[in-house]
């Protein structure tokens, strides 16, 4: 239970998905202009991160690892289909957001109305595969620590992206070079977030 | 090809040598970060990201243009997943055999060439309604502009950072003389650190949006 929590911990703030790996940066810079959709997109980032790292886990670790198909019988013992994970995760992934977006739409419209064109545009999230490759790089020991790591993970990457469209919004009344205007101190307010995240690492769980 | 267009164009020309600067994916185009700044903390990793994302969004924009007409658009991204992903899939087992240790550093961000939004940007932005071979220029062209800014961000990290550059092939090498160390200069290990990595980028978007006026936001 401990370890759960300690990962959980660890995936929100120590290697939070945007500071520590630059992961789902490019909707991070393209959606945080405004905090409201911000949080809509930041919500569906861990809607879906929570259903597809656990269904990753559960196809690497019956399927994919070296070994792993021995439940099959003793003549598949040896077979290993790890080099065909990436294409495994990501049709995962890619079913699992269609799938989502239907049960959504079918069970809580409101909530559909708010998430609305995110959730086709979760599929191609570099967040969403990253959290599958690192639960199959860390190799996590059971079906709970890799859902505490996904839920952990996705609540990271909304902290940061509501934390970046918050401090846009007060930007637009700053007065920044005009070079640097946009783009150009939304990357540099993002390193000042990240050392202030930096802040946790020496922090032993 | 049918048209009496010559291979090297002037038109096709421009193909690469836009995204180099005035359309430079990463810095403009805001394609591709993701996989950008955590690779860029050593010169040679980089390189190679750099190479390995060029191999694969030359040979998707030549597939995707190939099969442009066939693709019902309704499955459009699917379909551009699977090439992508065989296509990475090929990148990694070639790493894995012939450069194990910079595909041990790179780690997981060889899979993420896959969610790369460059590749998905260029083959829906421009594969989709071209011919193979301008789409193979337009390949090299973005992937150029794309490792273009990732070799700029790792030489300054890693020179400032360690003092070295790691060239494949070459090892380390260090670049800061021995002498400057004993006047009591010191490496500053702060650039080796992620944030500065987005740091470094934003103020190269700024030098590049000062030199070119048209580019700046308001």
């Amino acid at each position: 239970m401990e370890n759960i929590i300690n990962i959980f911990i660890k995936s929100i703030f120590i290697d939070n998905m945007v500071f520590a790996y630059f992961l789902g940066m490019c909707s991070y810079l393209a959606v945080s202009k405004t905090v409201k959709t911000s949080f809509g997109l930041g919500l569906a980032v861990v809607f879906v991160l929570v259903i597809t790292v656990p269904a990753d886990y559960l196809l690497n670790e019956y399927v994919l690892k070296a070994g792993a198909l021995s439940w099959l019988g003793e003549g598949f013992v040896d077979v290993d289909l790890s080099f065909l994970s990436f294409i495994m995760f990501i049709a995962v992934i890619a079913s699992m957001v269609q799938l989502v977006e239907m049960i959504v739409e079918k069970f809580a419209p409101a909530l559909y109305s708010s998430l609305g064109i995110f959730l086709p545009l979760i599929a191609v999230n570099c967040a969403i595969l990253g959290g599958s490759l690192f639960m199959q790089e860390r190799q996590y020991a059971s079906l709970a620590e890799a859902t505490s790591f996904g839920l952990g993970s996705g609540i990271g990457w909304l902290l940061a992206i509501v934390g970046i469209a918050a401090i846009r919004e007060k930007l637009k009344y700053s007065d920044i070079p005009a070079p640097l205007r946009g783009l150009g101190i939304t990357f540099i307010v993002t390193g000042l977030m990240g050392i202030a995240f930096m802040s946790f690492m020496g922090i032993q769980l | 090809m049918s048209d009496k267009e010559p291979l090297f164009s002037a038109k096709n020309r421009k193909l690469i040598t836009n995204p180099l600067n005035a359309q430079n994916p990463i810095t403009i185009q805001v394609l591709g970060i993701c996989s950008a700044l955590a690779v860029t903390a050593k010169l040679e990793p980089a390189i190679v990201m750099s190479i390995s994302v060029m191999f694969v969004l030359v040979f998707a924009n030549i597939l995707i243009s190939l099969l442009r007409n066939t693709i019902p658009s309704r499955i459009r991204i699917i379909v551009q997943l699977v090439v992508v992903a065989a296509l990475v899939i090929l990148v990694d087992q070639i790493l894995k055999a012939f450069a194990y240790e910079v595909s041990k550093q790179l780690s997981v961000f060889v899979g993420l060439i896959i969610t790369n939004c460059i590749i998905m940007g260029r083959l829906e932005a421009f594969a989709l309604g071209n011919k193979p071979w301008q789409s193979a220029l337009d390949g090299v062209g973005n992937a150029a502009g794309y490792g273009v800014i990732l070799i700029i961000v790792a030489f300054f990290r890693e020179l400032l950072g360690s003092g070295t550059l790691t060239l494949p092939g070459l090892g380390t090498l260090n670049i800061i003389p021995q002498a400057f160390y004993d006047m009591g200069y010191a490496n500053n290990g702060f650039m080796i650190l992620p944030p500065m990595a987005l740091v470094t980028v934003g103020i190269i978007i700024w030098v590049q949006r000062s030199r070119n006026k048209d580019l700046v936001e308001d």
